[in-house]
Formats: structure tokens, sequence, C-alpha cells
């Protein structure tokens, strides 16, 4: 089993999302967070006095899959997340040793 | 009493008391999110004490003996004989109520220069007895005291409310000391809307403020109505644009803070100048004011929210402007006129004089006033207190609870869940 994890555009979100379901993706959470890469940040400006926002926001979608779905996982993000501008975001692969599905016990791929 | 007259001071006044909270939202949403509601506080701790010590002691001082030049004395302390079964009807306790909420609204327009470090104590303190000592005096002397019978004007409050407020706005962050990391770490607005709605209500509650200064629902009530809406509009126009040229965007605080600039301008002018010198007076304080909040930045003075850039800076182009268009023909009255309408110098002379007057004792008394709440109680809060906000350490509040998983109650018991029902109920219910 294999956590993907993707950084994204917010606005990218639903087309991401729909991507995953139709690869087949039962489930994914999904969470707001910040941070910065070649996009850099942008200026704010206040009164006159400019303010550096370095930390842009981005959403990270995150998925439990088999290992031989992984790879269908990974181009669906890819495909759906892509705007051919800077600060599309990054997708990563991990290795999973356990899941558990609280509500019945199942382990594994059951799991999954 | 005529009915026309008390219905639309009773109207002003109320309008009057909205600018407080307006101002709260005003400066409250420029504020960071860890210290608005110390913010909010300042605001309405003034709405709480300053109502009660005006009609003690503090009108008194201001407006009591109306024969007297500098201080008012002290028989009309607790508004003794004053009430409505006299020959006025009631007009006299109407206009001290109405006057009551200029004395809020005045120490309320310092706090945004204070923001982020003064300790609550202090300033709960500060507030009341700045009342007394600061604004009482110089009310009196600019409404029939000294400096109006030398001749100077001051409608609504150019004088005695915001170069006053903003000149004492300048010495308290002088004594105070700059916020850590001023001006190198930034302090962004924490919620524009915010500040859009406090810019509203304080353009609102504005129009009771100088129409209601007539004291009366005549024709320089209604020229001082036009000019609140044309100067305020003309103003934010100037600043808007400032900004575009200079900076090369259109921003919401950049009209936010125009439309204040140019209330506060054209709150000394409103009942002595006509519709096209407002929009002079409002554009030439758009303009002005927004380059006068960069001047802390090489002055090296940390007023948080730009108090003296706007209200002391906004306040004196107004209050000088009079000098210049006052124009008592066409509004049948017997004061001076600008030098515009042929008056000469004088009256600019007087409006001058009775800015710097106001200068010196507002800036010396506040200066006493907090050099000594700084050797007693202390005026500033702990280093850790500023880092970490001052809503939680002051007032053990948090003003934006998103989360519902955090807040627990005191003495639910070791092991007992992070959150109970009764601390559910509040935050979700």
């Amino acid at each position: 089993m294999k956590l993907v994890t993707a950084v994204i555009k917010p606005f990218k979100l639903d087309d991401v999302k729909d991507a995953l379901k139709a690869a087949g993706v039962v489930g994914i959470t999904v969470s707001e967070v910040r941070g910065f890469g070649r996009q850099g940040g942008h200026t704010e400006t206040y009164r006159g006095t400019e303010y550096q926002v370095e930390f842009l926001p981005k959403v990270k979608v995150e998925v439990i899959a088999e290992d031989s779905e992984v790879p269908a996982v990974v181009e669906a993000i890819e495909k759906s997340a892509r705007t051919d501008k800077i600060g599309d975001g990054k997708v990563w692969v991990t290795p999973v040793d356990e899941v558990v599905r609280i509500r019945t016990g199942e382990r594994g791929v059951d799991a999954v | 009493m005529e009915s026309g007259d008390a219905a639309w001071v009773l109207a002003s006044a109320a309008l009057v008391l909205f600018m407080t909270p307006g101002l709260a939202f005003f400066y409250g949403g420029m504020d960071r999110s860890r210290n608005v509601l110390n913010m909010l506080m300042m605001n309405f701790w003034c709405l709480l004490i300053v109502p009660v010590v005006w009609v003690v002691i503090a009108y008194s001082i201001a407006g009591g003996n109306a024969d007297a030049s500098w201080f008012g004395g002290f028989d009309a302390a607790f508004l003794d004989g004053i009430g409505i079964t006299g020959e006025d009807g009631g007009m006299g306790l109407l206009t001290i109520a109405f006057l009551g909420m200029f004395a809020v609204i005045t120490p309320a327009l310092i706090s945004g220069a204070v923001a982020d470090r003064m300790k609550f104590s202090a300033w709960a303190l500060f507030a009341p007895v700045w009342v007394i000592l600061v604004f009482a005096p110089i009310f009196k002397w600019v409404y029939g005291g000294w400096l109006g019978q030398r001749g100077s004007l001051d409608f609504a409050g150019g004088t005695a409310i915001h170069v006053n407020a903003g000149i004492a706005a300048l010495v308290a962050v002088l004594i105070l000391g700059k916020r850590r990391g001023w001006p190198s770490e930034g302090h962004p607005p924490h919620s524009m809307p915010l500040v859009m709605i406090g810019t509203g209500i304080l353009w609102f509650g504005w129009f009771g403020f100088n129409a209601g200064s007539a004291l009366a629902a005549n024709g320089q009530a209604v020229q001082a109505f036009m000019n609140t809406f044309v100067a305020a509009a003309a103003a934010g126009l100037a600043w808007a644009l400032v900004e575009r040229v200079k900076d090369g965007h259109f921003t919401n605080l950049g009209a936010a803070s125009g439309i204040v600039a140019g209330l506060v301008a054209i709150t000394p002018a409103a009942g002595f100048v006509t519709t096209m010198p407002s929009i002079v007076i409002g554009l030439a304080a758009g303009a002005i004011c927004c380059l006068a909040v960069q001047l802390k930045f090489k002055a090296g003075y940390d007023d948080a929210l730009d108090v003296v850039g706007v209200h002391f800076v906004g306040g004196l182009v107004g209050s000088l402007m009079i000098g210049l268009f006052a124009d008592p023909a066409y509004f049948g009255a017997d004061h001076m006129e600008g030098l515009f309408l042929g008056g000469g110098l004088d009256l600019l002379f007087e409006q001058a004089l009775a800015n710097v007057a106001a200068i010196v004792w507002s800036g010396a008394v506040t200066a006493v006033m907090l050099l000594v709440l700084k050797a007693t109680i202390g005026i500033r809060v702990s280093e850790e207190v500023e880092a970490s906000g001052l809503d939680t350490a002051e007032h053990a509040e948090t003003a934006y609870n998103y989360g519902d998983v955090s807040m627990g109650r005191p003495g639910a018991g070791a092991g007992a869940p992070s959150t109970t029902t009764g601390a559910r109920d509040v935050l979700v219910g």
C-alpha cells in the first residue's frame, strides 16, 4: 500500500477530486495548507506599506491506494491539477505499513 | 424648545454614539487578530466610563460657566439643576447628552495609536482622567472660552477633538515606545471587511456629529450635512487616486482611510463653508493624509493605526482651511471671513493659534499623565503578552474560535472529554 500525497492549487481541488473518483478512488483527505516553492509569494500594500506574503495557500490531498493503483492515481492528479503555470504543486508517494478501518477492525488492503 | 430642533438633536446624538463602535471596527479590522478584542474593548471602555464622568464632572468643566474663559467650574457638577423642568424644556439636558457622545469618542480615537502593547488597566484610568484634564478644558477654550472669544472657529470639533486626540496619540506612542518588531515585522490588517463596515458606520454617524452640531434643524445643519457627504467622498477619491499613482492599486484601506480623513477635515468647517470649498477641503485632506501616514516611518514613532496621520493632520488641514473659506455672509453669521472671501489673514491666524494652544495643553498634560502611570502601575504589557496577544492575556477571550475541539471546561477532570457538552453547546449551538 502507498500513500499518495499531492499539494495543489486550491481552485483545482474539484477537478482533482473528480479525476480521482473517475480513477476508482473511494476516499480522499484534504487539508488547507500554506507554503512556498518556486512560485514564491506575492506582495500586499496597506497604506503605502508593502507586505511580502511568503506562504501561499495550497490544498493538500491524501489518498491511500493499493500498489497496483498508484500509477493511475498519480496520473489522475497530475493531469487534473496541471495548469502549466508555476505553482501547480507536487505529488509524492510514500509506503504505508498498515491501514485499519476503525469501524470493522479490518486490516491492510481490505481497509483501504 | 422647538420640537423640530429637539427631534434632530436627539437623533443626531444617537448617530454620534454609534460612531464609537464604528471606530472600534475600523481600528479592530486594521489590528491583528490576536489583539482585536483589546482594541474593541479600549473603545467600548470609553462608552462605559465617559458618560458617567461626563455628567458627574467633565461637562461642568467644559460648559458649566458660560462666561468663563478657561475653566467652566464645578457649579454644573452632577448636572445640578439641569433637567426638563426649566424654561428650556430640556434642550440644555439634550445638548449635554449630545456633547457627551463627543466626549466618549475623543479619547477612543487615541486607542488606535497605542494598539498592541498598552496595558488595559493603564488605558482604563487614562481615558476618563484624560476627558477631565484635557478634553473638558480645551472644549471650554474652543466653545465660548478664550479661543472662541478671540474669533477662532471649530464647528464640530476639529481642534477640540481631532487635533486634540491626535497630538495626545503622538505623545502616547512616544512614551509607550514601539511595538516589538516594528517596523521590520509587518502588521497588516487582519480583517479588511471589518475596516470597511466600521468606515460605513463612521460616515453614517458623522452626519449626526456635524449636522447635529448646528444644535437645530436649520439651514446650517443642511449645509453641514451636504459638506459631510461630499468632503468625505472627495477625500476618499483623492487618497485612492494618490495610492493608485504611487503604489499601483485602488485599495479598500486607501478608500476607507480617505473617507475618514475627509470626515475629520470637514468637521471643524462643516457649518462655516459652502459645498464647493468642502470638496476642496476633502481633496486636500485625502491627498495630504495619504502622504502623512508615511511620516511615522521617517520619524520613527510607532503610531500603529495612523491616528496622527489621519486625525491630527486631517484635523489641522480642515481647521486651517476654515481660514481660507469661511463664509459668514452665506450663513448669516457675524464671525470673521476667510482669506478667499476677503477677510485677510486674521481668521487663519486665529485658527493656527487655537490649534497651537490645543497642541500645547493636550501634549503636555497627556505626557504628564502617562509618565505618572508609567511610574506607578506601568503602561506597557510584558514582552510575552505582546507576543502572544492581548486578547487572551488582558481579557481572557479569543476573537475567532473556529474549531470546537480545544475548549474544555476547567474542573471537568482528568480523562474527561476535552470538549464538554456545555462548552460544545455554546460553540456549536
